[in-house]
């Protein structure tokens, strides 16, 4: 078997459902072996780094491995950014690169690019396939590597006499990799350890990060906090971990986190940290984050844990059987309900008079529409539809983050670690892919949908019915934020002279386009932009020095927040 | 503080250049590196000399042990351990120089390994401290080359990898 049939069959015993990709002279072989066997479904895209990020959303939609296939040279340069962003966020991807013949190698020849060597950094673990018979082997192993143990991208480079050249297919049932063994079963010695801590705790809270997601341990998780009556506060990372209506859901933590959230993390006395890092944009200055706190952290990670903040109880597994493991032992130890309840009693009295003091909240205008009145909209509207929030990145992630709920895992797909403008369009197109039948949002920002517009070709192509919110604010909303904050209001670079007209492009490409310019139409153009067949926009003309709040400026304690 | 790991990855392109990625791309330093192919040639053993923290140390095995390549990681350093380096110093000997230099040699248990007219190439065996201690005084006598390996370590007794 030749070795782009290998490949195609390896893809189909992996399960695959679906590739996105671009096509090019290195990788034609492949297209043209997909193309004759037909089972896979192939999604054309129109710019490489869309195709990583529509496989990143499939990924992060479904939890199963996203995968790409792209041409050498440019086609290869150009799924970097969404290969970082899967990175940074340990969504499970493979990504397929065609490269020149392997006898051209180091030559500078025609499309030649060291994407091995570009993406080392940034990848899980890559390969350079020099002899078709490895081929299976390397195929069986990317995937699996992808999505075990802290799952990432994985990228396998295919020069194109390997393509071609012939050997037997025989894919490996089992996997040899001496030199990787994740650690799933957390030590029982720390499980006791953090019990011992967590019955003592009269201020505990837990932080709960996006490997709760990724391991599913939501239900885990929920049973813990309500066992032990403890808040949860969640990354952006980690938003639908717990339900976000959840009486003891406090929202997110950190920069722009909840008054609430960032309190109770610099008073508590125990953090029990799931499936989190401790980010930068968590902690704020570190000298000053939880002083009083001890900390028991959960994660598959090793080098997460003691990385920023020294750890009481590390514990290194997977989060759900983690949870799984505390949970029975506190179920073991049978503490009454009454007793957790008592514990806790004046801290919750104390959480809640924070919560009254500095809700999470803004101020309405009758004239210009406020861009949290436009997510408080669009959650009331589709909250009961289960619908799937992506975001671009700036203020529009974040004021959908801290006023949309998510209450499922899953449901918010967001570029937390990385950041990229231009994620949150092509994701949506990987997660409708997946769940052609559900409802799927991009809220974006006028810059952001800017970088990877070209999807809607794609979109349009695969009838995909995603909807996206523009809060067009005509400005790099979350730039200029922090130019009127730190920089005299001087807004270098940040405001757009120049604004498409989003409902003429939408039109262009043959979808529908709405626009709401009065507070009066968010909710008409909601309802007929939710209710029109097909790719749609609504763009709503935002307050255009709208700020983010509450925050916490770059290097600051979290307490240090700056309110509305 | 110092630290000297012994580091067993698998023998195969690209290991080398993730380790060193690893360093560089999150700001370690590495002092000394040696590799060279194990009894098993399909691991590669390491031998990498760096600096900082317990922390820092920390960090650095466990990003070590997170790459897929790596198979075994040691801080031969935290126990009782052996080290040694090599190297080849090709110094001016001239006929007032010559007696004393293989004095010196003696006196260090070097060997001279290749003689011409004009200079001796010495070999040096030892720590880093003989390293410089040799070169110190061989330096007023005009060293002409010095070629150096990094630092081989082992653990002694059972804490072998
Ligand atoms: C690819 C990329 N380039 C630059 C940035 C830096 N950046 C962060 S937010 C932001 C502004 C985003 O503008 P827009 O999409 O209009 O969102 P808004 O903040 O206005 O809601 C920029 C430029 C980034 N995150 N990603
Ligand atoms: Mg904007």
């Amino acid at each position: 078997m030749a070795g782009k049939d290998i490949i195609v069959e390896a893809l189909k015993q992996e399960g695959v459902e679906v590739i996105f990709g671009f096509p090019g002279g290195a990788i034609i072989d492949i297209n043209d072996a997909l193309e004759k066997d037909g089972t896979i479904k192939y999604v054309l895209v129109r710019h490489e780094q869309g195709a990583t990020h529509a496989a990143d959303g499939y990924a992060r939609a479904t939890g199963k491995v996203g995968v790409c296939l792209v041409t050498s040279g440019p086609g290869a340069t150009n799924t970097v950014t969404g290969i970082a962003t899967a990175y940074m966020d340990s969504i499970p991807m493979v990504v397929l690169t065609g490269q020149v013949p392997t006898a051209l190698i180091g030559n500078d020849a025609f499309q030649e690019v060291d994407i091995v060597g570009i993406t080392r950094p940034c990848t899980k673990h890559n390969y350079l396939v020099k002899d078709v018979k490895d081929l299976p082997r390397i195929l069986k192993e990317a995937f699996y590597l992808a999505r075990t143990g802290r799952p990432g991208p994985v990228l396998i480079d295919l020069p194109k006499d390997v393509q071609n050249q012939k050997a037997e297919f025989k894919y490996p049932e089992t996997i040899k990799l001496r030199s990787y063994n994740p650690v799933l079963e957390p030590h029982n010695k720390q499980i006791r350890r953090a019990y011992r801590l967590i019955e003592k705790a009269k201020r505990p809270i837990i932080y709960a990060g996006g490997g709760v997601i990724i391991s599913g341990a939501h239900k885990e998780l929920k049973t813990l906090a309500e066992t032990i009556h403890a808040p949860v506060t969640m990354t952006l990372m980690g938003l639908g971990g717990f339900p976000g209506t959840h009486e003891y859901s406090l929202g997110m933590l950190g920069m722009h986190g909840s008054y609430c959230a960032n309190m109770a993390m610099a008073n508590t006395d125990l953090i029990i940290a799931v499936g989190a890092r401790f980010d930068d944009r968590v902690t704020g200055k570190i000298e000053a984050f939880a002083p009083l706190a001890k900390i028991i952290h959960i994660d598959i990670d090793p080098t997460s844990i003691q990385k920023n903040v020294k750890v009481d109880v590390p514990i290194v597994g997977d989060s759900k059987l983690a949870l799984k493991k505390l949970n029975k032992i506190i179920h073991e130890e049978g503490r009454p309900d009454e007793a957790w309840k008592d514990l806790h009693a004046a801290w919750w009295d104390q959480i809640k008079a924070w919560e009254k003091r500095h809700p999470l909240t803004y101020k309405l205008d009758k004239d210009v529409i406020k861009p949290q009145y436009v997510i408080e909209k669009l959650y009331e509207m589709t909250k009961d539809k289960d619908p799937i929030i992506t975001t671009e990145v700036g203020q529009n992630q974040m004021w959908a983050a801290q006023f949309f709920k998510f209450d499922k895992p899953r449901t918010l797909l967001t570029s937390g670690g990385l950041g990229t403008m231009g994620y949150g369009f092509p994701a949506a197109i990987g997660a409708q892919m997946a769940f052609p039948d559900r409802l799927v949002i991009d809220i974006a920002g006028d810059g952001s949908i800017q970088m990877n517009i070209q999807e809607m070709a794609t979109a349009m192509e695969q009838r995909l019915p995603v909807k996206i919110v523009i809060l067009n604010n005509e400005f790099l909303g979350m730039v200029r934020q922090w130019q009127e904050l730190f920089y005299d209001k001087r807004y270098a670079a940040t405001k757009f002279h120049v604004t498409p007209d989003f409902v003429k492009i939408a039109e262009a490409y043959g979808a529908n386009g709405f626009r709401a310019t009065k507070p009066g139409d968010v909710e008409s153009v909601l309802e007929q932009g939710l209710n029109a067949e097909g790719l749609t926009i609504m763009e709503f003309a935002i307050a255009k020095e709208e700020g983010v709040f509450p925050m916490v400026p770059a290097g600051k304690a979290t307490t240090e927040m700056l309110l509305v | 503080m110092k630290h000297t790991l012994s580091v067993l990855v698998e023998n195969c392109p690209g290991a080398l250049s993730r380790i060193t990625g690893l360093f560089s791309g999150r700001g370690f330093n590495i002092e000394s590196l040696s590799v060279a192919p194990t009894l098993d040639p399909t691991l590669s053993h390491l031998t990498l000399v760096t600096r900082g923290d317990e922390f820092i140390i920390e960090q650095i095995i466990k990003q070590l042990n997170r790459l897929v390549d790596v198979y075994k990681v040691v801080d031969v350093s935290e126990g009782e351990f052996v080290e040694r380096e090599m190297a080849l110093i090709k110094v001016r000997a001239e006929d007032e120089t010559r007696a004393e230099i293989l004095r010196m040699c003696d006196i260090f248990r070097c060997k001279v390994v290749d003689v011409s007219p004009k200079t001796y190439t010495i070999e040096v065996t030892g720590p880093e401290s003989k390293m410089k201690a040799v070169t110190e005084l061989l330096k007023p006598l005009g060293i002409k080359e010095i070629a150096r390996t990094g630092t081989i370590a082992m653990a002694r007794e059972k804490k072998s990898v």
